[in-house]
């Protein structure tokens, strides 16, 4: 797939350190990529160049096939981590104001923000201040200004922050609708369970450099540990020796009333197809499968790996 | 056809509806010409006040008053005689105003009064009396050294000094030191507090957008600098219809008061004209002449005349020159300010260094009016920090157009300096949070490349 955005060696200088060095990352249009890494390590920065808040000092970024530049800040949506709405303003008005920033006409605007509020079940609210708002239909109200102009591009960072569980999972439930209707997404995020629900893509960066790429099926394959999960049938005891046999590391063993649950690893260079014929000749196999590594083990991995010591 | 807005048009929009909107906006607009009529008006309106008149007890037991007290339109002199304590408890009945005792003395003409009174007399009635007892003595003390009191009245003299103002073909302007002073300070005082009102309310609203974190989802969709321009363009027209209301509404209050009294004042300048019309006959200085003949009595009159020879045109203009690029250099210097903070308290460090020089203006008024023409005044002048206050003060006592032109270039000059420096200044502290902003951190943020 041809990517929609595409950052290539992007460097930015700050006066006494580097917040990003030579980091290159590539947006497959249609898809919901993740952009991880720690606290500081230069995610924000990242996504203020995509943003053309700030400039890279070396490095280029393309949007389509086009150096990226001030025509297509109408087709792109930001939901910054530090979001905020005038607090003496009403909630109608804000959304309008900065939907025509986006170089919406006005009328249009409207009558998309009326359906927006409709969605969202907050039609009343049209007039309120935004003070008056509780913190969850002001989460909304942001949403809301972030999508309203159709972005083809969709940039959120830290959405989930501060959201109630209700409103994290009205959120995911709208970028996956958003991303079937074809919008790109990147999200830059902390919460690991989220990646796995949401991304097709991720890049990790740490201490200014990406550190990892590709899509999470492959990373995950990537960072398998050979670690398989098998289930099998009665109650009759499977001794550390009997794994070690066949040539597996019994790691954990759960008694599951006529089952047994057994999770181990392999430390030769079996296949997997090798290990499911290896068990099914000595046990009499229920189940089994390949236990990947999450999201959250291979960001800690990846990151300590990484430290220089 | 739809008519598209620019980004920064919409910004500047939004500044300025939301501002004009408010309850404050509407009651400063009110309060005001108020004020300003109130200045113009209520002289006139004292001046016109016929006070009651007021009944006055005189015992004067020492005998040499009794020709000084004449009844006049104020007072109402009554004399009295009997025993102190008496006239005392007669006097409360009475519900006189007062009762002034005259004690006699035996060497010398007295020289002492008591006013009893129910409540304490109005300082008018103090100095009248002492006035008039003071006139009386010094006429006895002349006569017991032989002079006659008529030849000292005689050589009494008022001088007024009036001022003529020549221009280079010769023609005659009458001149008034005191409306000029007066007209310099108003139009100085006003530009001073429009310049802090205003390029602080662009300093508080940058905080503000810094802290509700609103304006990163701002600077995704439009650059820094044309939020920057769009809000210093939106709040100084905000100053503008302000300023243009005052002068309206303080115009159709004056006019309104003008038909409501203007029996009284069409009389009034009906002889100052004549005035001014007999004036060529009696002597060589006709402008002159006409001032001397006002006198005291008619000084309100003399006022609204030199009112009248004041080219308000000409003030009106460069008010506007000055205000526009005095609030625009304020207004880049507040937003640059008010980027690098994160609360007001934090902003007074940097504050203090930029509104110094206005203050100094300020402090330096009675000066500007006594010498309006001094070094001091004249570099002030050009200052650019400084031009606005002091240049209006110097303008109504008349400056050389080349003068204004030099300043009014410096100052424009000036600004567009400030703004570039502050846009750079800005567009750094607006997404720097959690940070003490000091001089060297601005001066850093002044070279970051863009």
């Amino acid at each position: 797939m041809e990517p929609l955005l595409r950052a290539d060696q992007v460097v930015k200088r700050y006066a006494g350190h580097t917040a990003l060095d030579h980091v290159s990352i590539s947006v497959p249009e249609g898809k919901i990529f993740g952009l991880l890494g720690p606290n500081g390590a230069g995610k924000t920065t990242l996504i203020r160049i995509l943003n053309q808040i700030t400039g890279p000092d070396e490095g280029f970024v393309w949007f389509g096939d086009e150096l990226l530049g001030q025509q297509h800040i109408g087709q792109i949506g930001y939901l910054p981590e530090e979001r905020g709405l005038y607090r003496k303003m009403k909630a109608g008005e804000q959304a309008l104001y900065l939907a025509m920033l986006k170089g919406i006409p006005k009328e249009e605007a409207t009558r998309r923000l009326k359906l927006w509020f409709k969605r969202f079940d907050i039609e009343s609210w049209w007039n309120k201040k935004a003070e008056e708002l509780s913190k969850g239909m002001q989460q909304k109200l942001q949403f809301i200004i972030t999508v309203v102009h159709q972005p083809r591009l969709l940039i959120f960072d830290e959405p989930f922050s501060g959201f109630d569980p209700i409103n994290a999972n009205l959120m995911k439930d709208e970028m996956l609708r958003l991303r079937n209707e074809g919008a790109t997404i990147v999200l830059s995020t902390h919460n690991m369970n989220s990646v796995e629900e949401l991304c097709d893509n991720i890049a990790l960066i740490n201490r200014s450099k990406k550190v990892l790429d590709g899509s999470v099926n492959q990373i995950r394959q990537q960072f398998s540990k050979k670690m398989f999960e098998v289930e099998v049938e009665g109650s009759f005891s499977v001794s550390d020796e009997v794994m070690a046999e066949m040539g597996f590391e019994l790691i954990r063993k759960a008694d599951l009333h006529n089952r047994l649950q057994l999770v181990f690893s392999v430390s030769s260079g079996a296949g997997t197809a090798d290990v499911l014929h290896r068990l099914a000749d000595q046990l009499p196999v229920l189940a089994f499968k390949e236990v990947l590594p999450s999201m959250e083990e291979i960001f800690i991995e990846a990151v300590n790996h990484h430290q220089p010591l | 056809m739809h008519w598209h807005m620019s980004k920064t048009g919409i910004i500047i929009r939004r500044e300025y509806l939301t501002r004009v909107k408010k309850k404050s906006f509407f009651i400063m607009t009110i309060i005001g010409p108020l004020l300003m009529a109130a200045l113009w008006i209520v002289p006139f309106f004292i001046a016109t006040l016929t006070e009651k008149q007021r009944d006055i007890e005189i015992y004067d037991q020492s005998g040499v008053f009794r020709e000084c007290f004449r009844t006049n339109g104020k007072f109402n002199y009554i004399f009295i005689e009997g025993s102190l304590d008496s006239l005392k408890r007669q006097f409360l009945r009475s519900g006189h105003y007062a009762m002034v005792y005259i004690p006699r003395t035996e060497l010398s003409v007295p020289q002492s009064a008591y006013i009893y009174s129910s409540k304490q007399p109005g300082l008018n009635v103090k100095s009248e009396i002492r006035d008039l007892m003071k006139k009386e003595v010094e006429a006895l003390k002349l006569i017991a050294k032989g002079i006659d009191p008529e030849v000292l009245e005689a050589i009494k003299t008022n001088i007024n000094v009036g001022t003529i103002i020549l221009d280079e073909n010769g023609f005659e302007k009458k001149g008034s030191a005191e409306v000029t002073t007066a007209l310099g300070l108003v139009a100085g005082i006003v530009i001073y507090f429009m310049l802090f009102m205003f390029g602080g309310q662009v300093m508080r609203s940058v905080i503000e957008e810094k802290t509700s974190r609103i304006v990163e989802v701002i600077v995704s969709s439009v650059k820094p600098v044309q939020l920057m321009l769009g809000k210093m363009i939106g709040v100084g027209l905000v100053g503008l219809t302000q300023f243009l209301l005052w002068v309206l509404l303080t115009f159709g209050l004056v006019t309104g008061f003008q038909l409501i009294y203007g029996h009284k004042l069409a009389n009034g300048s009906a002889s100052a004209t004549q005035t001014i019309v007999q004036a060529p006959a009696q002597g060589a200085v006709p402008a002159m002449n006409g001032v001397a003949n006002f006198g005291n009595d008619n000084q309100m009159l003399q006022i609204l005349e030199d009112v009248r020879g004041i080219d308000f045109g000409t003030m009106l203009i460069c008010f506007l020159l000055y205000f526009v690029g005095g609030y625009l250099l304020y207004a880049s210097l507040f937003a640059a300010m008010g980027s690098a903070v994160e609360n007001e308290q934090d902003s007074q460090q940097f504050i203090l260094p930029v509104t110094l020089p206005l203050v100094i203006a300020l402090f330096s008024v009675g000066y500007i009016l006594n010498y309006p023409d001094g070094s001091l005044s004249v570099w002030l002048s050009m200052i650019p920090l400084t031009s606005p206050v002091v240049m209006m003060i110097r303008i109504a006592f008349g400056v050389h157009w080349t003068q204004v032109a030099l300043s009014v270039v410096i100052l424009y000059l000036s600004l567009a300096l400030t703004t570039w420096l502050g846009a750079r200044i800005y567009r750094t502290g607006i997404l720097m949070y959690g940070k003490k902003v000091t001089w060297r951190e601005l001066w850093k943020w002044l070279r970051y490349k863009s």
